[in-house]
This record gives structure tokens, sequence and C-alpha cells, in this order.
């Protein structure tokens, strides 16, 4: 595939992959730290070069439902939005993970609760991974930590989502939204025939051919013997998301004596840290989750039994912090360093964490 | 030559609500004594003025009533 | 009783379309949502478009339509359906995307879903079913309940001082610059539902045309809630509800035909007799 090299935004990445993507629509609301997503879909007008729809709803409620409505009828769409708007939008994410529709997310975190900040956070962890809407229900969560990874993970979302039939986040933040970056684009991907959806998704509403069923598309089942059924499939298809789509990285943690968890931004400060600790003559490695939900939880679960100690850099008050002891099993100690109120750690402060509260401590 | 109408009414699916008898021009329609198996006491034919109207047929909410008309 | 003479394939004429499904509908005795539905399906029947039509079900009594009507279908969460309906309409131009709303879900929770879509003139038929109650909950007052007409939340009739006035959403949707083609029917009567049914061809045969959002509103009642019997409900909305939400068209081809004056706004304040 040819390659073109690119400089942009984080932002500006999401809307130039969907377009390269064969994306079919996007719907979304303005929200700082996140709106040059949509801006940068319009100045492009994909509607002319691929024939993807962009539209401007009058809010994050209305821009869920309209991903509701184009996912089930199998087209490829999407929305973003930021913390504020993402809370907005949770009741239509319950409905998408409840009617097993694929569609991309995608959060640009920032500083909470309520209004908040406008600058960089981490704080919608639990949000994404540990519900955020009603119900028993997973998000396939990726979290980049670079432009290049803002770009490829779009593409990565819509193998996920229709393998699965699920939603899949994308979990960034407004450093990895605003900052430039070169980038990599691909060539155009065309969007899926209306033979292809009907192929790839079978299930969909998009207008009842004469030799099949009417085709439904529901949250809804008042049967409880039959909802916990579908429960029970929802459940089989996240351990499945656990048993093959987990991604992490591990960065000098073969003879690590110490271990930084980190994701998306702080994984790029925690990534200075190791580098800096190990000038001071400290042995640390960095394991980087890349998918939040599916969590990688065996290679945690692997460094506790064989390092010393391990940091979890976060920009929230600790959350990914509980899911790393869970994992870690108590085998070591595992603390948690962070800034927020959308302030960002410093490589030098992570060092002093690290001293501070598994050396020292 | 006269023009002769009859419905069909499945009266399983009837839920008695009478609507059918308050439109039919002729009173061709009542509810019965008898009720269904879930218990309604459902629209049935009682005489044989039937005209064919439909009217019946187009206001029933359940879509019970097939209508037939024919000269004879 | 009836002559078997007659009982033949060829005389028929009249039976309940293939385009709803033989599946029985929940709705009580009575209930004006099969009538209304069957009006839609025989239209989509007539037109040969079942291959094109996509309807929403909204959350309220109709919350199951998608089991009656044999199309594909998609159930929206309460009050979002012109949400769902803009965006299908816009990723699939030449279908016939269709909304089925009661007055809760689309003039109350989705107040602002109703008016956005119907602004921006999407391609899309709301089809907005009044019957001043909510059903499904269980008779609650809605947006659109008289005053002084009671329900299981104003038990002592609605209260403008603590309720405030009925909304007429549809004389409202049809001041906006997007819907093309604004109407209120109903479905009590042979005459109104050949009445409905004209207008209901009309709103799908404008989408084919792609004129803009078409908005059909019918007045209904809900006898359970309203607490008759199903012929005594129909009286009941003659005598109360057709004084205030007056029939037929309000806006034909993009221009209104039937002006807002103070006159139907003083009429709305008025209170309803109560046996």
């Amino acid at each position: 595939m040819a390659k073109e090299l690119k400089l942009m935004k984080g932002n500006e990445a999401i809307a130039e992959a969907a377009i390269r993507s064969g994306c079919d629509g996007y719907f979304g609301y303005p929200i700082t730290p996140q709106s040059e997503v949509m801006e940068h879909l319009m100045a492009e007008m994909p509607w002319e070069k691929t024939g993807m729809v962009v539209l401007q709803a009058e809010s994050e409620v209305a821009s869920i439902n309209m991903v509701y409505g184009g996912a089930a009828t199998g087209k490829k769409v999407m929305t973003s939005s930021s913390s504020p708007g993402m809370s907005l939008m949770q009741e239509g994410v319950t409905y998408l993970a409840g009617a097993e529709l694929p569609c991309l997310l995608v959060n640009v975190m920032r500083g909470g609760p309520g209004l908040g900040t406008i600058q960089p956070s981490q704080a919608d962890y639990f949000q994404t991974v540990k519900g955020g809407g009603h119900g028993d229900y997973q998000l396939y969560t990726l979290a980049p930590a670079s432009v290049q990874e803002m770009y490829d993970f779009v593409f990565k979302a819509w193998d996920i989502a229709f393998k699965y039939r699920n939603p899949v986040m994308i979990l960034s933040d407004g450093a990895i939204g605003q900052v430039m970056e070169k980038v990599y684009v691909g060539d155009y991907v065309p969007r899926w025939t209306d033979e292809e959806i009907a192929k790839n998704a079978p299930w969909a509403a998009f207008g009842k051919p004469a030799h099949r069923d009417h085709n439904i598309v529901t949250s809804l089942e008042l049967d409880s013997s039959k909802q916990e059924k579908h429960n029970h499939r929802f459940q089989a298809k996240y351990r499945e998301m656990e048993k093959n789509d987990t991604l992490y990285e591990e960065i000098m943690c073969e003879d690590a004596d110490y271990v930084f968890v980190a994701y998306g931004s702080c994984a790029r400060i925690a990534h200075k840290a190791v580098q800096l600790a190990r000038d001071k003559g400290i042995k640390v490695g960095l394991l980087r989750p890349i998918t939040l939900f599916p969590f990688p939880t065996q290679p945690i679960k692997a460094l506790a039994q064989r390092v010393k100690g391990i940091l979890t850099v976060e920009m929230s008050a600790g959350q990914m912090v509980y899911d790393v002891k869970l994992a870690s099993e108590f085998k070591c100690p595992v603390e948690y360093f962070g800034r927020y109120g959308g302030i960002i750690p410093t490589p030098q402060e992570v060092v002093e964490a690290l001293e501070n509260k598994l050396i020292k401590g | 030559m006269a023009i002769k109408g009859a419905i069909v009414i499945d009266v399983e699916r009837c839920k008695g609500c009478g609507v059918c008898v308050s439109v039919c021009p002729k009173q061709v329609i009542a509810l019965s004594k008898n009720v269904n198996v879930k218990g309604y006491n459902y629209a049935e034919m009682v005489n044989e003025d039937c005209i064919g109207c439909a009217s019946c047929g187009m206001v029933c909410p359940d879509g019970v009533i097939t209508v037939y008309k024919a000269k004879l | 009783m009836f002559n078997e003479e007659i009982v033949k394939p060829e005389n028929l004429v009249y039976k309940k379309t293939d385009v709803l499904t033989d599946v029985v509908m929940h709705y009580c005795p009575g209930c004006p949502h099969g009538t209304i539905h069957r009006i839609i399906a025989e239209v989509i029947d007539e037109m040969g478009i079942q291959d094109k039509a996509i309807g929403i079900a909204p959350v309220g009594c109709s919350v199951l339509a998608y089991n009656y009507f044999n199309v594909d279908f998609v159930e929206a969460a309460h009050g979002r359906a012109p949400a769902l309906a803009s965006a299908i309409q816009r990723l699939h131009p030449n279908h016939h995307t269709f909304t089925y709303q009661g007055d809760g879900d689309l003039a109350a929770i989705g107040t602002a879903e109703t008016i956005h879509a119907c602004n921006r003139g999407e391609n899309i038929i709301i089809f907005f079913v009044n019957n001043a109650i909510y059903g499904m909950t269980g008779g609650q007052m809605a947006p659109t309940t008289l005053v002084g007409m009671p329900s299981a939340t104003t038990p002592y009739g609605r209260r403008v001082d603590l309720n405030g006035w009925p909304l007429q959403i549809t004389e409202l949707v049809a001041q906006l610059p997007g819907t093309y083609y604004v109407t209120r029917q109903s479905a009590s009567t042979a005459a109104d539902v050949r009445k409905a049914k004209a207008a209901v061809r009309k709103a799908f045969e404008n989408q084919a045309a792609k004129k803009g959002t078409q908005f059909i509103e019918f007045v209904s009642t809900c006898n359970s809630g309203w607490k008759m019997t199903p012929v005594q409900a129909n009286e009941w909305m003659r005598q109360n509800m057709f004084p205030k939400y007056v029939l037929g068209d309000i806006k034909l081809e993009g221009e209104i035909v039937r002006p807002y004056n103070p006159e139907d706004s003083k009429v709305i304040r008025d209170l309803v007799s109560v046996k």
C-alpha cells in the first residue's frame, strides 16, 4: 500500500483515517478538545470523495443515536466527543452494546468531574471499561499513544467491531488529540457496497428483501430467560476478546526490577521516566496496555511474579491501578502515581514517585 | 341483481373491542355471547344484510376481518 | 350466517396486508395502534416499497411495533427515533425511513430530536400517535394531556398551575422550514381511515420525491388509560380531543394552509368536560 507522510493533529488523524478506512458516516457535536475531528471532516468534504455522510447534530444525545441508527443498517459509522459529551452519550452506548452494533466511538478525554477543564485527562477510564451506561456490557477499548496510532486504530476498530458485533472505543486524551506529529497515511479503502453489507452484516435492518424474514435490531427482551441467554452470549463474546485480541507493549521489561504500567499520553511520559531511572541505575521497564478492555491481565500477572514493584502512571486519581492490583494477584506491591485536573505529570515526578513509594517505602 | 357482502372473522384473534359493531351501517355485527380461547366475546355476523362496504375491516385494530362482496 | 357463495377468493374486497405479520398484537382491545399500523402497512404494500422501508420503533406502547410490521425495524431509545431516522435516511437516501412515536416519546423526552430533524428537513416520515396519555407505564400525564383531563399523575385533572398547557407540537413543527407536509388525522371511523390512508400515501410519495420532512399526527384514544370502553373512548375523543387537536392538513407542499391563530391557543386552554 502506498504510504504518504503528513503532519497532523491527533484529532485530524482520526478524521483522515475515517475517510480513508471506508467509514460511511460521522455524527458529532462540537466539544473541546476534539472539535478538529468534525472540522477536518467538513473541510475535506468526504461526501464528494467517498460518499461518506458527515452531520453536525443538535447534541451528543442525538449524535450517538444517529450512530445507533446508522449502525443498525450495517454501515460503518462513528462519533467522537470529549468527557462531558461522552457522559451524555452513555445511554446510546449501552443501547449499542445491547443491540450488538458495530461502531466506532472516540473519547478525547479532558479533566472532570462536571465541566471540569479542557486540558488532558485520563479520568474516564472507569466510565469506559467499567460500564458508563447501565447493564453488563463491555466496549473493546483502544488507547493510542501517538498520532500514528490515532490513525491506525480507526482501521483496527472496524475489523474488531464487525468481528464481534460490538462497539469499539478509542480512548484518547487532549494531549494526543492536540499534538501534531508525522503520520503515514495509506490508500483509500472503498466503502462497502450494498452487497458487501448484506454479506458482512446479514442481521442489519437495511430493507427486507423478499427472500428473508424482516430483520429487527433491538436491545429489548421482555422474556427474562431469553435476556439471560443474551447476557451469556455477550459475556462469551467478551471472553473471546480477552483470549484473542488483548494488545499491549513491553519496553525494557526483560531485566527490570520495577515496572511502570501506563497507557496513552502517560505511557510516553513513563517511557522517558524509564530512561531517567536507568540513568540513575534503577532497572525499570514499562508495560503499556494498548487495549484497556480486554486488559493485559496475564502479562501483568507474570511481571508481578518477578519484579519488586509496579507503579501505575495515570492522569486520574487512580483508576487503572485497581485492574493492575487485581492482575498482580498481590505478588508484588502495586502503587499509583498521577496528576489530574488537566495537569500532565513530568518524567521526573514519575521517577520520584517510584523512589518514594516503592524503593524507599 | 343485488350486491351482497359477507365477512369472515378470525374469532381467535378477535379481542371483542366492538369498534366494528359501532361503525357497521347495517348492524350486521354483534359481540357473541360465546367467548374465544382468550375469553373475549368475539364479533360475529348476526344477519345477512352485509353490503361488503369493508368499514368494519378498516377500523378493526387487529386486522381480523376479511370482507367479500359479490353481485348475486 | 354468511352466504358461502360470496366467500370466494374472486369476491375478496378487504383483508389484512402481508406487510403486517401474523403475530397477535399486544395492544389492548380497541387500541388504535393496530389500525394505524395497518394503514401504514397497506400503503407500503400498495406502493411496493417493502424492501426499501426501514421503521423506527419508539419507547411506549408501540415499543414492540417491530414484531407486527413485516419490514426491517430498529428499536430506538426513548425519544430518539428522529435522530436514528435522520442518519438512516442520509445513509440510504433511496429508502423509506419512518418513525412511529407516541406523545411522550415525541413531544416530551424527544422534543429536541423532533424539532431538529424537522428543521433540518430530513427526508423522513414521522408518524405521531397522540392519545394524550402515557399508555405503557399506566396512564400518566403526557405533554398533550388536555386541561382538566384526569391521568394517573393528575388524578384531579391536568392543572395548568402545576403542569402547564398541552403542547400542540404539530402546529409547532409546521412553522419550521424543513417540514413539507404536516397533517392531523384520526382512525376511528371508516371515513377517517380512508382519509388517513390517503395522507400516509402522500407522505411516502413526497419522501420518494425527496421533499423533506413528512409529519402525520394521529389523534388517538387510550381506552385503558382513559378508563372507558373502546367505543366510549372514540366518542370522547371526538367530543374533547378534536376541538383542540383539529383534524386536517396544516401544511401542504411546504406552504402552511391552516395558519395558527390566537383562537387555537384559546381553545387549547379550555377545560375539558369530564364525566
